[in-house]
């Protein structure tokens, strides 16, 4: 039953401040390397189920900002909020507890352990033996071999990731981010080592996923991949937000338009700029 | 040519970063048969007991490094701690404590010394070469400082009963050797620590950001080499009848040379216990071999450092195969 409250505010599907809170909101984040800011107060809002692509020019901060979401690293300043409530996280596992599971730029699997080790490195599934809780090898090899099914993939996952090709690893990648029902997903440039046939297959993957209320923060380069899976796109200029748009109230044309001026700052994008 | 070919490729060794290298295999049977043939004497079981006794106090040892290297690690200070936990041990009955209390202080210390190798390296980032190489000296150094460079006569019966007894005609020593082996053999595979030392060593950061802290477990994955090198050293005093401060000089590199020949990678991330004993049994049989030559012991320290060489050498080729495949 829709409440008055959340008809009212139409206007920013991202910024719903209706009775749900977003998924993750990030207020003022700061980040500083040393002297460098390569965060600068930046406010982003993900709500449930949203993909929120990101864009900016080498250097702009992007991967910061995904790594500040995904605990590996605590920003100098700033809050971090969580369905409304303060989180900080301490580390890429306190943002798995939390449910915000991120696919690296370099994908961050070790090549000579197998499939199913990857997918359940770190929350390795365990039973009893005797008196010790030992590893399920059994369970998890089972379990894997189901998650490489359901993507309609068909390779062995005893097989060590370092013999599989670049598309390959990147399912184990993203097989492993969905392993525990996440609620956001995070992706670094997941496109960038794959070929045309299985960027849409990543694509088809990660629409299937927002269906399933899974909320994406994606960073990429293409703008074919933002145009194609993002509600929402955010432009990161210089370590702060340069500006936002829906790709589906305007032509691609001029989505493409927009997003260049605001990344390369020929014209402010946005009035909220210092 | 056919056989041979499967032979190599058969499952039975396994698959992965844990594959056994059937090249070693095949090593150790071709080695063993040219023996028997050059030497009436190697095939007695005199001569075979006596190349698995000096195998053992290497193959304990060798247990925690192997550990160490899959991880991606070194371990340089093995040898000064077998030293240090022998001399312990043999201060402590001096002083009137019972041998398991002087038993247990030996492990300790050794895991002492493991735990400051893996606070060096883990926590400090100090390159695992150059940390285990200052333990080395350190502790070697304070081995003689601490004895005045004397030694110390084991006396009592228990321990040296350890070095010399036996049980259904197998010694005590090389029982133990096989319990350390299965206790470990058994663990890895369903242990997490098994599965992360093998994380860590393929890649650590990765590791790290699956939430594996890894700085705590190359921690233990030391303090277990540790422990190791100390069971090592008082098997080595039990099997000498003395602990002396210049013990076990030089065994680092048996160890480092039977962990690699048995495939283990110095890039860390592959290796098994089980190829380190096939190792173990391949050098020491060498080393008889050239015994049984009456090769001059100088020449047999050329030959193992050419093994290692070669170990090493073997594991760059077959990984440049397997990246440019
Ligand atoms: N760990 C770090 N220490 C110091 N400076 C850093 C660190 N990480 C990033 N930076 C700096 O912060 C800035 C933003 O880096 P970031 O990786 O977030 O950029 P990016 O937008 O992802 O760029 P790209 O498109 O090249 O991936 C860069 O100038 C970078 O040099
Ligand atoms: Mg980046």
């Amino acid at each position: 039953m829709p409440t008055p409250q959340s008809e009212m505010s139409g206007h920013n599907p991202g910024a719903d401040s209706g009775a749900r809170p977003p998924l993750i909101e990030l207020r003022g984040i700061t980040k500083k390397f040393g002297g460098y800011t390569a965060l600068d107060g930046v406010d982003l809002k993900i709500g449930e189920a949203e993909a929120v692509g990101i864009i900016g020019d080498n250097g702009a901060g992007k991967s910061t900002l995904v790594k500040v979401l995904s605990g590996v690293h605590r920003p100098s300043s700033g809050t971090m909020l969580f369905r409304g409530q303060k989180l900080t996280l301490g580390s890429p596992l306190d943002a798995r507890r939390n449910g915000v599971e991120m696919i690296y730029q370099d994908l961050a699997l070790c090549e000579d352990l197998d499939v199913a080790q990857n997918i359940f490195l770190g929350r390795e599934l365990k039973k009893n033996f005797g008196p010790f809780r030992v590893l399920d090898r059994q369970a998890m090899t089972e379990a894997a071999a189901n998650d490489i099914a359901d993507m309609g993939l068909d390779f062995d996952v005893e097989r060590e990731v370092g013999q599989l090709s670049g598309g390959e690893r990147q399912m184990v990648a993203v097989a492993r981010a969905l392993q525990f029902d996440p609620a956001a997903l995070l992706m670094d440039e997941p496109t960038a080592a794959l070929s045309a046939e299985k960027i849409r297959k990543l694509w088809e993957m990660i629409g299937r996923l927002k269906q399933r209320g899974v909320s994406i923060l994606l960073v990429s380069h293409r703008f074919t991949d933002i145009l194609n899976i993002c509600d929402r796109i955010v432009v990161v200029r210089a370590g702060r937000i340069a500006g936002e748009m829906m790709p589906h109230e305007l032509p691609p044309a001029q989505t493409m338009a927009m997003m260049t001026e605001m990344m390369t700052g020929d014209t402010v994008g946005n009035g909220a700029e210092a | 040519m056919n056989v041979l070919n499967s032979f190599m490729n058969s499952r039975i060794w396994g698959r992965g970063a844990t594959a056994l290298n059937p090249g070693l295999v095949l090593a150790v049977v071709v080695v063993f048969i040219a023996l028997s043939f050059i030497s009436p004497y190697f095939l007695t079981a005199t001569n075979l007991l006596n190349v698995a006794k000096a195998l053992v106090i290497v193959g304990i040892a060798a247990v925690g490094e192997t550990l160490v290297i899959i991880a991606g690690g070194f371990d340089l200070s093995i040898g000064s701690t077998m030293a240090a936990a022998g001399m312990l041990a043999a201060y402590m009955l001096d002083s009137g404590f019972g041998v398991a209390a002087a038993f247990c202080a030996a492990i300790g210390l050794g895991m002492s010394i493991g735990a400051t190798n893996g606070v060096l390296i883990s926590y400090f980032r100090i390159n695992p070469l150059i940390a285990t190489l200052a333990m080395l000296a350190i502790i070697r150094g304070l081995a003689f400082v601490i004895s005045n460079g004397r030694e110390i006569v084991i006396t009592n019966q228990t321990w040296l009963n350890l070095g010399t007894g036996k049980l259904a005609g197998i010694p005590y020593i090389v029982l133990i050797l096989v319990l350390v082996y299965l206790a470990f053999l058994l663990l890895l595979p369903r242990s997490t620590f098994g599965r992360y030392i093998y994380a860590i060593g393929s890649n650590a950061r990765a590791a790290r950001l699956a939430g594996i802290s890894t700085q705590r477990w190359r921690l233990l994955i030391y303090i277990t080499c540790g422990a190791t090198a100390a069971l090592a050293g008082l098997m080595l005093a039990a099997r000498t009848g003395n602990a002396r401060p210049a013990a076990a000089m030089g065994f680092e590199l048996d160890v480092i040379t039977a962990v690699i020949l048995g495939g283990a990678s110095l890039k860390g991330g592959r290796g098994t216990l089980l190829g380190t004993a096939i190792g173990l049994i391949l050098l020491f049989m060498i080393n008889n071999g050239l015994t049984l030559a009456q090769v001059p012991s100088f020449w047999q320290q050329v030959v193992k450092g050419g093994i290692l060489l070669a170990a090493v050498l073997y594991d760059e080729l077959r990984r440049g195969r397997v990246d440019d495949g």
